[in-house]
């Protein structure tokens, strides 16, 4: 991938609000370029969406997180591909990964509560044809997530002025 | 009734004013919500791979003194870094000395260079060691002004002004702090023809040879007849985000660094352990990886400049374009104020920190340095604040 649409890519997932003429000069592309390279990598998939990392445990949304590791079956011709797509359309689960080892999927699920994740779990997952088997683990407390770190700040330790 | 300690201390030394730099620093450090450009040093933290080299090292015991020159296996990375990366051929077992910072390879190689009396030249405006190490090493200092119409490059004009037949040496510090100016192979060429005939020796502190921006850096010591007169500094400070550890090292011809390591065996002793441990691992990963570390925080530093240069030409200030190290120097002179009632009312009226030119010589005058060896969001907010201050005036 050209020089140009790293950059871009890396400027922005530190910070999705720069705009165009801050990542123009930034490049040193012109706005027309950036504003091209950055369509093009939206209609090719590249970027899927611009969103900010939230630390939901300093809201008051409930919310309870499992990962779900799921065995299954695969399906002659389609492989995991066709129970993967039926999992990741419900709602509950943000994300599904095809592992290599000991199970096949790995999801993230989220809930508002605890009742509501294990029915999610016993009756939505475990009753679709091909699952095999779950194993259910909460998360208990998200330290560092897409590369940023939750807990703590992290102050600047340098000195105020040094030559 | 006290000893009145100004009866014993040397006065050459006392005279010596403390850095300019301090002034600002206690007045910031104590105002909350400021933003400081005043850093001079990298904004990232040391890789943790070279962290862990550290870890591991004091893990497995290595509490031990090395060699004064260094751990010959951290001298044997340094030797094939300098090779590859800037084409300088130096022999690990007596030509490459491992210091605490390159600022004892500002010391060691004034006080093995000069006579009282002696004089060095020294480009202004610069580092705020220089002058300072001369005067400490029995030495005059000798300035050269530079100006922002030559993209503060030193001319063949400055030096041949400033050389006397007591002129030692030359400290050539570029990619240069505060300016962030270069120098390219036919500036080096010129320099060196006259540093030949003039017969100078050259103290070449490249510490900021990997964050030049143009052109690949280059040393003048790979120009012809230039290696034996030439003591290169480097360090892994500013490249290897390694202030605090203060690790750096000196390249010269053994007879140069036979005599530097005599004072450092009997002062220093050695560099300390584990910071050659890691800067081992700083170095060995790089030769694997094609120094990624360093790649990636210059492409960082490089887009942030660009960013400041824009910023500062939009605020109606001249701002001529660094091409290395991690600072702009933009000047303020068209705003009618001195560069140190500039950066006091920009910290009363905005809270922003900036380093007067000033405290880097007299030429600095008119100007300001400011780094963005800071996160970008901070560095954002820092130029709004200084657009708002400049805009007010």
């Amino acid at each position: 991938m050209q020089n140009l649409q790293m950059q871009l890519l890396q400027l922005l997932q530190e910070d999705c609000r720069l705009p165009l003429e801050k990542l123009a000069t930034m490049t040193g592309a012109t706005m027309e370029e950036v504003a091209a390279a950055i369509e093009k990598m939206e209609d090719d998939g590249v970027i899927l969406r611009y969103s900010p990392v939230i630390n939901w445990d300093k809201t008051d949304r409930e919310r309870v997180e499992a990962m779900i590791e799921v065995r299954v079956t695969p399906q002659r011709d389609q492989g995991f591909d066709a129970i993967a797509k039926r999992v990741y359309r419900f709602d509950e689960v943000k994300s599904v990964y095809l592992m290599s080892g000991a199970y096949d999927l790995l999801l993230l699920v989220e809930a508002h509560t605890l009742k509501e994740l294990a029915y999610f779990v016993h009756t939505k997952l475990s009753t679709l044809e091909h699952v095999t088997g779950t194993a259910t683990h909460f998360v208990l407390k998200r330290y560092k997530s897409d590369g940023v770190i939750f807990e703590g700040k992290n102050d600047d330790k340098r000195l105020v002025v040094t030559a | 009734m006290s000893l009145d300690a100004s009866r014993y201390l040397n006065p050459d030394i006392v005279a010596v004013p403390k850095s300019g730099i301090r002034k600002f620093f206690d007045v910031a450090a104590t105002m909350p919500g400021a933003i400081s450009l005043g850093v001079g040093e990298p904004d990232f933290v040391t890789p943790y791979h070279i962290r862990n080299a550290a870890i591991d090292s004091l893990l497995d015991g290595e509490t031990q003194y090395t060699s004064n020159w260094g751990l010959l296996s951290l001298r044997e990375e340094i030797a094939y870094y300098m090779e590859t990366r800037f084409q300088l051929k130096y022999d690990p077992k007596n030509e490459i000395l491992v210091t605490v910072g390159a600022s004892e390879g500002i010391d060691l190689s004034l006080r093995v260079l000069l006579n009282p009396g002696d004089e060095v030249l020294i480009p202004e405006p610069s580092y705020v060691s220089y002058a300072p190490g001369v005067i400490f090493a029995g030495g005059k200092p000798v300035p050269m002004p530079t100006y922002e119409k030559d993209a503060f490059v030193l001319t063949p004009e400055a030096v041949e002004a400033a050389v006397t037949p007591r002129t030692k040496a030359i400290i050539l510090p570029y990619p240069n702090t505060p300016t962030g100016a270069v120098l390219g192979k036919e500036q080096l060429e010129k320099l060196a023809e006259i540093f030949i005939r003039r017969d100078l020796i050259v103290i070449s502190d490249e510490i900021y040879a990997e964050l030049s921006y143009g052109a690949p850096h280059v040393s003048i010591a790979t120009l012809p007849g230039m290696h034996e007169r030439t003591i290169v500094l480097n360090g892994f400070s500013k490249s290897f985000a390694m202030t605090g550890w203060r690790m750096g090292y000196i390249c010269a011809p053994a007879a140069f660094c036979d005599v530097m390591c005599k004072i450092h065996q009997y002062t220093i002793l050695c560099a300390p352990r584990q910071g050659q441990v890691a800067a081992e691992q700083a170095l060995r990963r790089g030769r694997e990886d094609g120094y990624q570390d360093v790649k990636t925080m210059r492409e960082s530093y490089d887009q942030r400049r660009r960013l400041m240069v824009s910023a500062f030409r939009d605020m109606g200030l001249t701002c001529f374009e660094p091409l290395g190290a991690f600072y702009v120097f933009p000047g303020i002179k068209n705003t009618g104020l001195t560069s140190e009632v500039f950066c006091e009312r920009l910290l009363r009226e905005q809270k922003v920190v900036a380093v007067p030119g000033t405290a880097f010589g007299h030429s600095g005058e008119g100007h300001i340095r400011c780094s963005y060896a800071t996160g970008l969001n901070k560095l954002q907010e820092a130029l709004e604040r200084m657009a708002k201050f400049v805009k007010a005036l």
